[in-house]
């Protein structure tokens, strides 16, 4: 349904996604998670043909988001990071002119309308001024617009941000319902509200993908582990094995002539070790660190600000 | 085609809505009407007059000293007011974050230019429409032509369209909606003043700016004279500019 492929996008001299690929099939809800300026927005704005990527492709449906964006946005139902909301329009008419934006035939326009206004819990406002709205029923109407011409896939941008905990358990409920029938990336900042939802996880961090997988995959292929780089001067025969030989190491990996990833136990502080062994065989240090933003730290990051939210809830 | 009728719809029930557009059209329907009524009482003060001494063979044409000046007024009381209706257009939809509703439906960039255009285009059309009773004065005091009337009016909305592009423009390229309004005044006056320098220049270049001049388009309108080549002119400097709007538009997302 969705393809991805290297695709890059810079603003200015600053990239924004960096060679990001991946594929969504059909039927699938999938999350889009990452941590505050990590590029979910922008993938997803390239995805819904609203900005053009700088590099790589991406295709919906088979078309190309560059090239045949028309078809691909009839069959998109996008909710932006700001529901783009009509503040002066009353909420059925606002629904009314994005159906026929969305080529919904006239005739059919009303039993839209009043279809996603029953869907979204829209029924009691329906009359009302959309600028007048709390929060939490102007993010229902964003979705409401979103899937007013029934799309085949709907893109969400953190569908459920500013919403009251009990809307928030609403709105992920209508999003599981909706996820029977339609393929869905959503995004969020929140692990939990992923594993609630979501089938599948794209992990994306400044731009790059850092895992991808299947939720049971991912909890599988997550070793709880720290790791270090070392980069040498003096790439000399043996370091890995060197490296290996320490106490409480898990595994060595060897990244180009002079770089090496230590991956060690989570509790092991190797760094004084390391730098005693390289100091002794003369490799020549150049770089000693522990690496930033494993998965392990992101989802550790993630993982705690859905924790931070619910003991302000608390 | 239909989408852009459909952005247009929505845009001008938005005007409708704003307190802005009711200050507005009350601004212009006042002033309008103070420019009017010493024209007009000049006219029937002339016209007594004419009555008192038809044997000089004085005979007073309503067009030329009520209809072709107070055309004009309105001409320069849109200037300054169009900028104000046309700012929104684009500006407002980038800081409401509005626009990405437009730009991932299924509608090209063109049409929503154009749709915004004709909401303006129609808001005005409205407005002049409402100062048009001022015609009706005329016709109750004198017998005026209709054909330069209506052809008058045409030209007006011909050059109105004019200043709208221009403004619609204005708002491609800013947030601020301020600002899209200053450049949209600076621009439309600018285009009407080359005239002006037209007449002081010498021969060749003075044609030539003549020629760019919007007003120099609209007195043959104001005469009854419908030339294809004014209206050509019109058009087709609503379609550069609009064009250029587009491109714009489309060149803001690669950035
Ligand atoms: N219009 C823009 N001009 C310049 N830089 C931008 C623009 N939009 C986004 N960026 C930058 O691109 C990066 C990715 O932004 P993006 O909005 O895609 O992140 P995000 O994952 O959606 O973050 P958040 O969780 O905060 O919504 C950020 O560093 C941001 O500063
Ligand atoms: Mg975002």
């Amino acid at each position: 349904m969705i393809e991805v492929e290297h695709l890059t996008k810079n603003y200015g001299p600053r990239s924004a996604v960096k060679d990001l690929s991946f594929q969504i099939n059909q039927g699938e809800v999938v999350g889009f998670l990452g941590p505050n300026g990590a590029g979910k927005s922008t993938t997803m704005n390239i995805l819904t043909c609203i900005l053009p990527a700088t590099e790589g492709k991406a295709r919906v449906c088979g078309f190309d988001t560059f090239e045949q964006s028309m078809e691909i946005r009839k069959v998109i139902g996008y909710l932006p990071e700001t529901p783009p909301l009509y503040q002066d329009m009353v909420v059925d008419k606002f629904l009314a002119f994005s159906a026929g934006l969305r080529h919904v035939p006239r005739k059919k326009i009303s039993a839209a309308v009043d279809r996603v206004l029953q869907q979204c819990g829209l029924g009691d406002v329906r009359h009302r001024i959309i600028g007048r709205l709390s929060k939490g029923y102007q993010q229902r109407v964003g979705l409401a617009q979103a899937m007013i011409h029934d799309p085949k896939i709907l893109i969400l941008d953190e569908p459920t941000i500013g919403l009251d905990p009990i809307q928030i358990i609403e709105i992920r409920k209508l999003i599981q319902e909706l996820g029977k029938a339609h393929t869905i990336l959503l995004s969020s900042h929140i692990l939990p509200e992923v594993t609630q939802i979501c089938q599948r996880v794209i992990i994306i961090n400044e731009g790059e993908i850092v895992a991808m997988d299947t939720l049971d995959g991912l909890n599988a292929s997550m070793r709880h582990s720290r790791r270090l780089e070392l980069k040498v001067r003096q790439p000399a025969d043996g370091i890995q094995a060197k490296l290996e030989g320490l106490g409480r190491v898990i595994s060595v990996q060897m990244r180009g002539q002079n770089l090496f990833v230590i991956e060690s136990e989570p509790d092991a502080h190797l760094q004084d070790e390391v730098a005693r062994m390289a100091l002794d065989q003369q490799w020549g240090i150049e770089e000693l660190k522990p690496m930033d933003m494993t998965l392990e730290d992101i989802f550790l990051k993630l993982t705690t600000e859905e924790k931070e939210v619910r003991e302000v809830q608390a | 085609m239909k989408s852009i009728l459909w952005i247009a719809r929505r845009e001008m029930g938005s005007f409708f809505y704003s307190p802005i557009f009711y200050v507005v059209t009350a601004l212009f329907l006042f002033i309008n009407s103070f420019m009017f009524v010493p024209a007009l009482m000049f006219f029937s003060a002339q016209s007594l007059k004419a009555t008192q001494f038809q044997q000089m063979g004085i005979s007073l044409n309503p067009n030329e000293m009520v209809i072709e000046p107070s055309l004009a007024n309105m001409g320069v009381i849109l200037l300054f007011i169009i900028p104000i209706l046309t700012m929104r257009s684009f500006a407002e939809e980038r800081k409401n974050k509005t626009f990405s509703l437009l730009l991932s439906s299924p509608v090209h960039l063109r049409d929503i230019v154009a749709g915004k255009f004709l909401a303006c285009l129609g808001v005005v059309a409205f407005m002049i429409l409402l100062s048009s009773y001022t015609v009706l004065f005329v016709l109750a005091l004198g017998q005026p032509e209709i054909g330069p009337i209506l052809s008058g009016y045409l030209g007006v909305l011909l050059m109105m369209g004019c200043f709208i592009a221009l403004g619609v423009f204005a708002s491609s390229l800013t947030d601020n909606q301020i600002i899209a309004a200053a450049i949209s005044f600076s621009l439309s006056l600018f285009m009407w003043i080359i005239g002006w320098a037209a007449e002081s220049a010498d021969s060749g270049v003075g044609i030539i700016l003549n020629y760019f001049s919007l007003v120099s388009h609209l007195e043959p309108f104001t005469k009854g004279i419908i030339d294809t080549s004014d209206v050509a002119y019109y058009l087709s400097f609503i379609v550069f500019v609009l064009f250029f709007t587009y491109r714009v538009l489309d060149s803001r997302r690669w950035r």
